[in-house]
């Protein structure tokens, strides 16, 4: 492949370069190719070494660590989003929890109300049925006091009359007489 | 005399050889472009499946360019090592 | 094509095969890059990375992944093999676009013999796990009877073709690149197309920065592919 042998080939140890230029290919210089294998060779196995000894190990388990670190971080997260809610729970339940007793205090605030307003209902209607009641003894007791003062009067004129007529009658017997028309 | 003119046309014939062989490029040109082309009138009709593809689209790549090259080699190989 | 010579570092002319020469040194400067982002970077072990160490995890979760979608789980074991692979390709690709640098990817005697080391092992990989029922790689059990035998002969062929196809692939794109830039270079030395041919240099560089990483990437995602067929031979 390589070309053959140049007659000045003299100035080179190899026929692949002449005068310090190459002659065809340097690719296909045959004399090269035992050089160029074992460098690769050596390259390559130290660069597998290195990497699989050192390198890929290492940036696996940064990887690793970053995956484990941002799983964490995001099962934290949710962790506080959880709380978060839970608190937010809390409150909506405090909220509502004072709404109620808000209005049940309202409410125990009328009815208490209520019934003291009703109790000073019931309170007035007791006196002014009491007043009423009084004021209908008295008038009864007028009117008893008035009946007794007819009869009194009827009793007086019933004797006054008697005694014109000279009838001797007994008192009790015109009391009884009196109290017969009076209440006739 | 008639050794030396026949060395300058087998010289002649060379080039002309190199050149020649350098048209199989002008084919690889067209395949790779014919690659990429329908690589990109299917991925804008099915953006979705094209991230799954474009490994497939170079190995594509490689093997009609790698046609352009073996010319191309030809072509070095007759100006150099013929 | 001079910039493909292989020189001896410490003067005298005589390659042996231990001598220490530019191939050594480039390679050297690759361990010691690889060495420098993958170990020194992540020197920190933080859990937020670092700029270095992000691109080390970057490289590690892009290989990983690729190892992971393309050979399947099983193929796992084998990923420091093929970090290892890709590494190497990415750093000496890159490292041979500096200027006056040696590009050892670019010699076939390198890539035939990690593409040869990828063959080789695969093989017996195979036909280690899977005995001789590894052959049915070869044997499309869903093509009808006739075609068979055809297509078992192009399967064959194909498979012997890989190694080649994939050690002349890299190579030949790391050469074609720097080959490319060395003619553009030579019209420079025009004055009136000057101009142009350093533009033209730059473009082919940013190409030629896009066609490293990419051809390293090829190689480790056919290396995987192969490891594919070697694991699950049967369609």
């Amino acid at each position: 492949m390589a070309t053959e042998s140049t007659e000045n080939g003299a100035s080179s140890a190899t026929s692949c370069v002449q005068d310090g230029s190459a002659v065809g290919m340097p690719q296909l210089c045959l004399d090269w190719f035992p050089n160029q294998i074992f460098w690769l060779v050596v390259t390559l196995v130290v660069i597998y070494l290195i990497l699989s000894k050192i390198a890929l190990p290492r940036i696996a388990s940064v990887l690793a660590e970053r995956q484990g670190t941002i799983t964490n971080d995001i099962a934290a997260a949710e962790e506080l989003k959880l709380k978060a809610s839970e608190a937010e729970a809390a409150y909506e339940k405090a909220l509502a929890d004072a709404r109620t007793e808000a209005l049940r205090i309202a409410a125990e605030a009328k009815a208490e109300m209520q019934a003291e307003v009703d109790l000073a209902m019931k309170k007035a209607d007791a006196e002014i049925a009491a007043k009423s009641a009084e004021s209908e003894a008295r008038i009864a007791e007028i009117r008893t006091g008035a009946l007794e003062a007819v009869r009194e009067v009827a009793r007086d004129a019933a004797r006054e009359v008697v005694s014109v007529l000279d009838i001797d009658v007994e008192d009790s017997a015109i009391s009884a007489a009196v109290d017969v028309r009076v209440k006739g | 005399m008639e050794v030396e003119a026949a060395t300058l046309i087998g010289d002649g014939l060379k080039y002309a050889g190199a050149g020649l062989a350098c048209t199989g490029m002008g084919g690889a040109a067209v395949g790779v472009g014919h690659v990429v082309g329908n690589y990109l009138s299917g991925a804008l009709r099915n953006p979705s499946a094209a991230a799954g593809q474009t490994a497939t689209m170079f190995i594509g790549i490689a093997f009609s360019e790698a046609l352009g090259i073996f010319s191309f080699l030809v072509a070095l190989l007759l100006m150099f090592a013929v | 094509m001079d910039q493909f010579i292989v020189k001896p570092l410490f003067g005298g002319d005589v390659v042996h095969w231990y001598t220490p020469t530019n191939v050594t040194l480039w390679m050297a400067l690759a361990v010691l890059a690889i060495s420098a982002l993958m170990v020194f970077g992540t020197r920190g072990r933080a859990v937020v990375p670092s700029r270095t160490q992000s691109i080390a995890e970057l490289a590690y979760g892009f290989v990983y992944k690729m190892v992971e979608d393309v050979a399947g789980k099983d193929g796992v074991k084998y990923f420091p093999y093929i970090m290892t692979l890709f590494l190497f390709i990415v750093f000496a690709n890159f490292l041979g676009l500096i200027p006056m640098s040696f590009t050892t990817t670019s010699h076939i005697a390198v890539t035939a013999i990690m593409a040869m080391a990828v063959f080789l092992s695969v093989t017996i990989l195979g036909f280690v796990k899977h005995g001789a029922s590894f052959l049915q790689l070869f044997w499309i059990s869903s093509a009808p009877l006739v075609l068979r035998p055809i297509l078992a002969i192009i399967e064959i062929i194909s498979y012997f073709v890989r190694p080649v196809s994939h050690s002349i692939r890299l190579a030949g794109n790391m050469m074609a690149g720097h080959a490319v830039i060395k003619v553009f270079a030579a019209f420079g030395a025009v004055v009136a197309i000057a101009p142009l041919s350093i533009f033209a240099i730059t473009a082919i560089y940013a190409l030629e920065v896009l066609v490293s990483f990419i051809q390293a990437y090829v190689f480790a995602i056919l290396t995987c592919v192969y490891l594919k067929d070697a694991l699950h031979p049967h369609h």
